[in-house]
């Protein structure tokens, strides 16, 4: 447990703006934590807290058992930060900027040029690693970014948006980095925004909003919770919309929802395959003539979407 | 025996040996030299940076000895030549804090601070390493000045030990002025608007002194303002050292009956006020976010 992290009821406020609104947020040793919530919710905030940029108004916060704001050096040397702007010195070259944040860190300067190499290797990096930051483009910064925040081996990574602006080999080479981190016992606390990627390699999601925690669990538990499969029927004719929402409703889905524009009528399909049979029966007893008929599990969309819009009606309340 | 495949292990990401670095203050120490060597790798980088620090105290130096220095009469007599450079170069170092807070509020926008404060160094490096590369760069542009100088002709009349007094006391005033540069560079957020705070209150310093005109030609209440400005006694400590003259007839007020006295004061003061005030606005920054 003391490899992790422990927030419990972290406030923040700028100005008159309530950044975090009492937030808690456990993340076990060893695993990836996923941070979604939409743009404003306290993310960017979060991770800056827990990596001692900021300190809190209200609540306290453990890293690897040292608290963040009264034993900051402690933190500080056991966590890697990669912020959602990459923060590498325009000026200076891969390696230097290697250099100079690897002895910063307290490595010797033996570790630091071998470490710097190998990372250099790993995010591919080889031919422009002399060349000053300034000429690279966005996706080779952001690499060099992560392969600073890795340099001293950390036991706690925080990544902020680590695969925004990159392409698809270099996300995916984000990935993997961090599995091989993980499955050698680092802490990850990653934020994203794209939900697809959190499904796949996050062990738990932490899904906040308005600078509070609206659900924590493993992926396939968040999509349990917002409802079975849904179901989707494509009809060629918008005259077939009425019958197929009838005839979804005569097979006991609540709330059938029709979209004019796609011509689909959509529902949750509780019970799997029992209740499919109906649908169809029910289909073909109303003539309704079907263009495609498909089944899929809920996807962290659907999670976020459900989650994210229930605490605004709860805060409209 | 193991048998490890070059081939398809994968390098270990945290099995990595560190190694041991030194402790407490030889790591302080350290971490110093590393961000004064950063500092001075961008230096190298942005020529053009110090050819802009140059280019203004250049033209002034040719504007003042060749178009005005003819027709300025001194106070105390001399030529206006040899009193003109010594403004130039407290003027010039006097700006080059400004670039310094510039700088600095550039790097804390762009989040490059940020990842200083997440590592376990030494804060106060952040800030000492800058100076540091700023104490260089003043060197560099007092040495191309003096050169320029030389060639419209300046020149000293003194010892070698009192020239070099003189160039210390002129660089040590640059020392405090970066201080004063990194504290407003620190308590405001954009870099825009470090430039212009810190325009805005150099610019009357360097003007309203005896930089460039004899305090005599001010009216009064001016006079005394100039007097006591720190920029005025750098200046008259650097002619006296320099053997160049001061354009007064005799001195009237305290600071330039000691100029030298008055001028060290003056610079060491402000380091005293501006270091401390810069770490705390670097300490508080942290609760800003
Ligand atoms: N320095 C600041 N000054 C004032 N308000 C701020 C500051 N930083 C963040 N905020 C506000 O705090 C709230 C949370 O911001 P935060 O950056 O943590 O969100 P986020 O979840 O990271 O968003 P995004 O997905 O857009 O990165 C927002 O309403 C934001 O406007
Ligand atoms: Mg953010």
């Amino acid at each position: 447990m003391n490899g992790g992290i422990q927030a419990e009821g972290l406030v923040k406020r700028y100005g008159s703006v309530l950044a975090l609104d009492g937030l808690d947020l456990h993340a076990p040793e060893g695993q990836v934590l996923g941070l979604l919530g939409p743009n404003g919710a306290g993310k960017s905030t979060l991770v800056r807290i827990l990596a001692t940029l900021l300190r809190p108004d209200g609540g306290h916060a453990r890293v690897c058992g040292f608290d963040v704001a009264r034993e900051a050096q402690a933190v500080r040397r056991v966590v890697g930060l990669a912020g959602q702007y990459a923060a590498v010195d325009e000026y200076l070259t891969a390696r230097e900027n290697l250099n100079i944040f690897g002895l910063l860190a307290r490595m010797t300067p033996a570790a630091v040029r071998a470490r710097s190499e190998e990372l250099i290797e790993r995010f591919d990096l080889t031919r422009a690693a002399d060349r000053p930051v300034r000429t690279y483009s966005g996706g080779m910064r952001r690499r060099l970014d992560l392969g600073v925040a890795l340099l001293a081996a950390p036991r706690v990574l925080f990544l902020d948006e680590p695969t925004t602006g990159l392409d698809p080999r270099g996300r995916a080479e984000v990935w993997r980095v961090l599995g091989d981190l993980v499955k050698e016992g680092t802490t990850a606390l990653v934020t994203t925004q794209y939900l697809e990627e959190a499904d796949q390699f996050a062990d738990l999601i932490v899904v906040i909003d308005q600078g509070r925690e609206v659900a924590t669990g493993k992926p396939a538990e968040l999509k349990d919770r917002v409802g079975g499969d849904h179901l989707e029927v494509a009809v060629r004719y918008a005259s077939d919309l009425p019958p197929a929402m009838a005839a979804l409703a005569a097979a006991g889905l609540a709330e059938p929802k029709a979209d004019e524009d796609t011509l689909r009528v959509t529902a949750v399909l509780p019970g799997g395959a029992s209740r499919l049979a109906d649908v169809i029966r029910e289909l073909d007893t109303g003539g309704v003539e079907v263009a495609d008929l498909t089944v899929r599990r809920p996807t962290l969309d659907d999670v976020f979407f459900a989650l994210t819009r229930k605490a605004d009606e709860h805060d409209r309340d | 025996m193991t048998v490890t495949d070059p081939g398809t292990a994968p390098t270990s990401l945290t099995a990595t040996d560190l190694g041991t670095a030194p402790t407490g203050l030889g790591l302080a120490l350290r971490d110093c030299a590393v961000m004064t060597r950063r500092g001075l790798l961008r230096m190298g980088r942005v020529p053009d940076e110090l050819a802009y620090n140059l280019a203004q105290p250049i033209i002034f130096v040719l504007l003042f000895s060749y178009v005005f220095g003819g027709a300025i009469p001194l106070p105390g007599g001399g030529p206006f030549k040899e009193y003109v450079v010594v403004g130039v170069f407290a003027q010039t170092l006097a700006f080059m804090g400004v670039g310094t807070g510039t700088g600095l509020a550039m790097d804390m926008s762009r989040g490059v601070i940020d990842r200083f404060r997440a590592l376990p160094m030494a804060n106060v490096a952040v800030l000492i390493g800058r100076a540091n590369a700023e104490l260089v760069r003043a060197v560099l542009v007092t040495g191309v000045l003096a050169l320029v100088g030389l060639l419209v002709g300046w020149r000293t009349h003194t010892g070698v030990l009192s020239t070099a007094a003189g160039l210390g006391v002129l660089l040590l005033f640059a020392y405090a002025m970066t201080w004063v540069g990194i504290a407003i560079g620190l308590s405001v957020r954009s870099p825009e608007v470090a430039s212009t705070a810190g325009l805005l209150w150099v610019l009357p310093l360097g003007f309203v002194s005896n930089g460039f005109v004899p305090i005599a030609s001010m009216p009064e209440w001016l006079q005394v303002v100039a007097a006591w400005n720190p920029v005025t006694a750098v200046v008259a400590a650097a002619r006296s050292l320099f053997g160049n003259p001061l354009g007064m007839a005799a001195p009237d007020r305290l600071p330039l009956e000691h100029p030298v006295v008055a001028a060290l004061i003056w610079s060491l003061a402000l380091i005293a006020i501006f270091i401390p005030l810069s770490l705390l606005a670097f300490r508080r920054s942290a609760r800003r976010g």
